[in-house]
């Protein structure tokens, strides 16, 4: 069954026209690879299905449900969890705090639990869950982003450039946590351009160029195809 | 010079100044929250005397009054923010700001209206009324009674906002509303009950206020003007900024009305223009916040 499903998608920006007839879908507990040129429309496909773009018109399936006409609010309480480029830890919260800002819309009454739990998967936050969550690095914020959207254990969660500025170590670290997920059922859409990591997480592989969808097929196909990678991934 | 004159004055700044704070917390979380500059604070402030005096003509007690004013007057304000500003948040900022300019003046002369222009005498309770020897002096029970309700109220928001999962939501919400959204939060929920929460807060300085004065239709210009000062001081979007800024423009008007009395209305913006060349984001400001 299709987790994701996404077809005529457009979104503009003002009066500029992003993204152009979007279409692809994401099966229930499968790594997909969407990659691309900076400005291709990546994040602004994570964005409309988030519903943070100004404008976006099409068809968003997910689990099943229509979500285009839903608040931002309500398709993370469907279960779409979202880590964006930016990490957007808040300024002057501890690293404990913004973990519970994953949770307060869970209304999850064992909070500490939770935390307790995603600490272990996260041995570098644990260390740090009193320390306020900006002054940390930008690996441990991005570990950070990634934790605040898993604690609610959603069933999709949307990945803007996780390895990004992400040292090598931690990336792999990143890698192991990515699969272990899957494992446990959850799905993963990994924006990256990190491509040839990306790509050997992913199942399937996506390319979107200009604001469409210009190819299609299974990560390790497209890993073989270093024409394709070279015409529209270079950066 | 003496010195029990000397704290009576400071004592009066004191409860002077925790009015003030009511009306510039209400103004600064407002601000912090929703990024509009509310020009309508000190007619608000104004409705909610009013609101007061109605309720107590009705209920023939203040207690009545000093309970159910401010949350009619905040149940009002988020009317108005559902009804009036939330159309305009995806315009520019000058647009609620002149939405709320003008809302001011038609609360203003609605009362006049309905109230007429003369001031009304508002009289604290019997069991409010008098002195209490404080052992360094003579000090008024009402005016006691004034800090006591700021005080509580004071404790019950710095719990609300520190100790609370809503409060904590409000302060992430306040610095980066965007993320709350993709966490599940309804922030224009949030948001609502903020505004009628700053309301809320305003009509209660207007609902204490009213014994110590007259209540007229104009009692809410000279308010929001302190108010700007009060927020200008202590750092917009600050709440302890609001707090101390607050008491200390109080303390410092009512001191300098009995050394200079015509100097007493000057020195708050002789105060503001202090800070703002010495600290431009106020006492508690941070730097880049309303500048
Ligand atoms: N806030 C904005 N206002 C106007 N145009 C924007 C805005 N954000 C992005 N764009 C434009 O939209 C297009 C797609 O941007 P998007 O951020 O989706 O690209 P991307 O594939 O994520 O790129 P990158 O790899 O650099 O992150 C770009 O041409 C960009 O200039
Ligand atoms: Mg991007």
């Amino acid at each position: 069954m299709a987790m994701l499903e996404i077809s005529g998608l457009n979104a503009w920006y003002g009066a500029s026209h992003i993204l152009h007839g979007v279409h692809f879908e994401v099966e229930a507990g499968e790594i997909v690879a969407l990659v691309g040129r900076n400005g291709a429309g990546k994040t602004s496909t994570l964005r409309s299905v988030m519903g943070l773009m100004p404008r976006a018109t099409g068809n968003v399936r997910f689990d099943g449900q229509e979500i285009l006409s839903k608040g931002s609010h309500e398709r993370f309480r469907m279960g779409l969890g979202y880590v964006p480029e930016e990490r957007r830890i808040v300024p002057s919260l501890t690293v404990r705090e913004n973990l519970q800002l994953g949770l307060v819309a869970a209304g999850r009454t064992d909070e500490r639990a939770a935390i307790d739990e995603i600490a272990e998967s996260f041995p570098r936050l644990k260390e740090r869950l009193n320390q306020q969550g900006t002054t940390m690095s930008g690996g441990e914020q991005q570990m950070l982003a990634i934790a605040r959207a898993m604690i609610s254990k959603p069933k999709m969660i949307l990945l803007d450039e996780p390895s990004e500025g992400i040292m090598p170590v931690l990336v792999e670290e990143m890698g192991v946590l990515f699969r272990r997920l899957r494992d446990q059922g959850t799905t993963l859409l990994l924006v990256e351009q990190n491509v040839e990591w990306a790509l050997k997480l992913a199942s399937r592989a996506i390319i979107i160029d200009q604001g469409e969808i210009v190819h299609e097929s299974s990560a390790a196909a497209l890993l073989a195809d270093k024409d394709i990678q070279d015409r529209y991934c270079a950066v | 010079m003496d010195l029990e004159l000397f704290l009576m004055q400071l004592f009066s700044g004191l409860a002077l100044g925790a009015i003030l704070v009511m009306v510039a917390l209400g103004l600064t979380i407002i601000f912090g929250m929703l990024g509009i500059v509310n020009f309508a604070h000190g007619a608000l402030f104004m409705v909610g005397a009013y609101a007061g005096l109605w309720v107590a003509s009705l209920t023939g007690s203040f207690w009545w009054a000093l309970l159910i004013a401010p949350i009619a007057v905040g149940a009002f304000g988020m009317l108005v923010e559902r009804v009036l500003i939330r159309p305009l948040y995806k315009r520019t900022p000058d647009d609620p700001l002149l939405l709320t300019f003008g809302l001011g003046y038609v609360l203003v002369e609605a009362v006049r209206i309905t109230f007429g222009t003369d001031g009304i005498p508002f009289s604290a309770p019997e069991s409010l009324q008098g002195v209490v020897d404080l052992g360094i002096g003579y000090f008024p029970l009402y005016r006691l009674f004034v800090l006591g309700v700021v005080a509580v109220i004071l404790v019950l928001l710095w719990v609300a906002l520190e100790k609370t999962r809503f409060g904590l939501v409000v302060r992430a919400g306040a610095r980066d509303p965007l993320i709350m959204r993709v966490l599940g939060v309804d922030v224009s929920r949030l948001w609502l009950l903020v505004f009628g929460l700053g309301v809320g807060l305003t009509a209660l300085g207007g609902v204490l206020a009213a014994p110590m004065r007259n209540v007229s239709p104009e009692m809410g210009t000279l308010v929001l003007a302190e108010a700007f000062v009060v927020t200008v001081i202590g750092g917009m979007g600050s709440l302890l900024g609001a707090v101390v800024a607050g008491l200390l423009v109080g303390v410092a008007v009512s001191m300098t009305a009995l050394f200079a009395p015509e100097m007493a209305t000057i020195v708050m913006f002789g105060l503001m223009a202090l800070i703002l060349l010495v600290r431009p984001q106020g006492l508690f400001g941070r730097p880049g916040v309303g500048a």
